[in-house]
């Protein structure tokens, strides 16, 4: 080697550090192009993020609002039972309501005439609403009491710009004259944008409801699912890792099972919907739409995340640890839950963390095990019952309200989106923080 | 070559056998890595095993204690006992084997975990202590036994990884010499050591050879000669020679030993 390079240079002229051989210069041009490609397609995902994200707050903030029509009202003890003897008894309380509308009017300066047809056209049935309250606490009768009363989806439509007096088709639903009426309620301030917090508390409405509609009902669904799926897929998973990994003999059977294993992760999610349908609720009779139907097929689903993950971060692990472990007579369990589990787990809880939160975005398994388009109406009783009642999860809730045909729910479908991401944000961080704790260095 | 050594020293050997190894080879694969060795170790005696790189020192070596069971496609053949007893025996437990017989790897290998922890492992698995104190007592003695007390005892709960290379090796050695083997296997414990804890280390293994029998890999013709009553010289798996250490040195048998304790191969 030494003979080769005396025998091309043989005389090498003396070049000073400062001047960059043509090489040099290629190479360093190479990395500096290199480095623009890479900000370049740094720079391009972060712009589709920001698209995505802006297009999403926007398009879900309406759903966290509620066009109400705010109205102060007092209703005296004659009123009251001069009301309840009547034969209309919800007319007689939307007459008060209309006196006292007509009385903010006047107050606020504003005149415009109005009947008890486009009050309800604007704001339902405003009587029923009324004499129901009064019925329920008595005891404010006689108060000062400020009602607010859900406006219509339509004039919550109008209210966030959804459409306008121009593109507005008169109907019987609303009439072209009640935009008067709404405009002057908004200029007087009766009409007003309050925060919706039926939207992340309540339950799901019907379809002619869009305005009742809440997400928390399905939270409350897919939290029951995600407890069956951490304590099922979690031991499951790493146990069959830490098996396969550590103690089983290599032969071609566990590579027929690694590659198994393999496979199942590329399994679109639908085919382990129709296997839950199988086997869960046609064979084994387990309640239909219930949480933990879900959750045993989202189990089947994460498993493979679990496993993979669970066997790659065990890899990782220095072979010379369990050497050291072994070499002072540790048995190889021991090496493993002491050595080696603790080095693998920061692997293995992002492992199961991104496996929980693919569970936690899945709608199409959900599809065929029926929590889709089921309307949960209300929050289970107790804890056994959350995860036997039927209900529904976030991702199938807002499949359902993005497929209904009225435009309002398409609002609620994005904000349930936005509550979802805030979810899986959350579990993202769970994940870097225990990453964090648990990592050492060897 | 050898004159700054003191073989007069160390030409007592004890002929109490410790380990037989009878006709033992050890194929990784197809490829045989020792070649039909016999070995007898004696009990409270250093043997070295010396040899080029890549001879099998450290394959053979790890025979002793059943480490390559660890090792998928190692297979081992032949008979070797332990006080009479057959270690591969079917119903012999490696985990018990390895507890009377300990070892030092050729890479430091300390745990993530504290210098403490990282002595106290082996004790505490095997229950060797009673107490919390008994616990404090034994990685005490055992870190000084390492030659590393002075270095660490005022940091016990610092990460025994944080150490440096030398450092580490010393650690293992403590953490070996913990569990109270009759056996200590060292795969080159030196060869990170600065010659201070070199020397520290090579009085803590005459200090064992009282009560142990110690196998020891090197490359060191001097250690070698220092430190052992035995040796045995390796070359591509083949035991070519092997005797008193004081022979060997000074009037070898072998063409082959000759050369390379004279450094003509190696
Ligand atoms: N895990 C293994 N898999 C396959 N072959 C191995 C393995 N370990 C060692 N060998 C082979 O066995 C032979 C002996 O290796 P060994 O590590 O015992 O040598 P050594 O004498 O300890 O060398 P050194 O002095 O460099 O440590 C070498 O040829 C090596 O390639
Ligand atoms: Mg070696």
């Amino acid at each position: 080697m030494s003979d080769a390079s005396m025998n091309t240079t043989p005389s090498k002229a003396k070049t000073s550090l400062a001047d960059l051989s043509d090489r040099t210069r290629r190479r360093n041009a190479a990395e500096k192009r290199f480095q623009a490609y890479g900000i370049g397609a740094i720079a391009i995902s972060l712009f589709f993020l920001i698209v995505l994200v802006f297009s999403i707050v926007r398009s879900g903030l309406p759903a966290f609002t509620q066009t109400v029509l705010d109205v102060e009202f007092v209703l005296t003890e004659e009123q009251f039972n001069d009301a309840e003897k009547q034969l209309f008894k919800t007319k007689a309380y939307s007459g008060y309501f209309n006196d006292a509308l007509t009385a903010q009017f006047t107050e606020a300066g504003v005149s415009v005439p109005f009947d008890a047809k486009s009050i309800e056209r604007i704001a339902g049935k405003v009587g029923g609403t009324i004499r129901e309250f009064y019925r329920e606490n008595p005891d404010q009768l006689g108060q000062p009491t400020s009602f607010q009363l859900a406006a219509s989806s339509r004039v919550d439509a109008y209210i966030n710009g959804r459409f306008t007096r121009d593109t507005f088709t008169e109907s019987r639903f609303l009439m072209a004259a009640d935009l008067d009426l709404v405009d002057a309620m908004k200029t007087s301030g009766i009409i007003k944008n309050v925060f919706n917090w039926n939207f992340i508390t309540g339950a799901d409405s019907g379809v002619d409801n869009p305005g009742g509609a809440g997400i928390g009902a399905s939270v409350v669904g897919s939290f029951f699912m995600m407890l069956v799926v951490l304590f099922l897929s979690l031991p499951i998973g790493v146990a069959a890792s830490i098996y396969l990994e550590e103690f089983a003999p290599k032969n071609r059977f566990t590579d027929l099972i690694e590659v198994n294993i393999s496979n199942l992760a590329a399994v679109p999610s639908i085919v382990f919907g129709i296997l839950g349908l199988a086997v869960f609720i046609q064979f084994m009779h387990l309640p239909q739409s219930a949480p933990l139907v879900g959750g045993l097929v989202l189990t089947l689903m994460t498993l493979p995340t679990i496993i993979i993950s669970t066997r790659a971060s065990l890899q990782s692990v220095p072979p010379s640890i369990r050497d050291a472990a072994l070499g002072i007579g540790a048995s190889k369990m021991q090496a493993v839950f002491h050595h080696v589990l603790p080095l693998a787990m920061p692997g293995i809880l992002t492992g199961t963390i991104i496996g929980l939160a693919q569970a936690l975005g899945e709608t199409a398994p959900l599809l065929l095990i029926g929590m889709v388009g089921f309307v949960a109406r209300g929050y289970p009783e107790g804890f056994v019952n959350g995860f036997v009642e039927p209900n529904s999860a976030m991702p199938a809730q807002i499949y359902t309200w993005a497929a209904r045909a009225d435009a309002s729910f398409y609002d609620k479908a994005w904000g349930g989106i936005i509550i979802l991401l805030i979810f899986l944000l959350t579990m993202n961080i769970i994940a870097i923080i225990l990453r964090r704790r648990f990592e050492r260095r060897w | 070559m050898l004159d700054d050594t003191n073989l007069a020293e160390t030409t007592v050997a004890n002929d109490d056998i410790k380990i037989a190894a009878r006709d033992v080879s050890v194929y990784y694969g197809d490829n045989q890595a020792i070649k039909g060795v016999d070995v007898d170790i004696a009990d409270r005696t250093v043997t070295a095993f010396i040899g080029p790189s890549g001879c099998g020192k450290s394959t053979f070596l790890r025979c002793f204690n059943r480490m390559n069971d660890t090792i998928d496609i190692c297979r081992v053949t032949g008979d070797i006992r332990l006080d009479g007893e057959d270690i591969n025996a079917k119903s012999v437990d490696p985990v018990q084997l390895r507890a009377k017989v300990g070892m030092v790897f050729q890479k430091p290998n300390p745990f993530p975990k504290s210098i403490y922890d990282n002595v106290a492992y082996g004790p505490r698995i095997h229950g060797l202590a009673k107490s919390k104190a008994d616990l404090d007592d034994i990685v005490e003695k055992s870190l000084r036994r390492g030659a590393i007390w002075d270095e660490v005892k005022d940091r016990l709960h610092a990460p025994g990884t944080g150490l440096s290379g030398g450092q580490q090796q010393r650690l293992c050695i403590a953490r070996a010499v913990a569990t109270e083997p009759e056996v200590l296997l060292m795969d080159e414990p030196c060869s990170a050591l600065d010659p201070i804890a070199t020397a520290q280390v090579e009085e803590l293994i005459d200090e064992l050879r009282q009560t142990y029998s110690v196998v020891i890999v090197t490359h060191s013709m001097q250690q070698a000669a220092r430190v052992s009553q035995k040796t045995a010289f390796f070359h591509l798996g083949n035991l070519v020679e092997f005797g008193e250490t004081t022979q060997i040195f000074t009037n070898p048998k072998d063409k082959l030993t000759e050369s390379y304790i004279t450094g003509r191969i190696g």
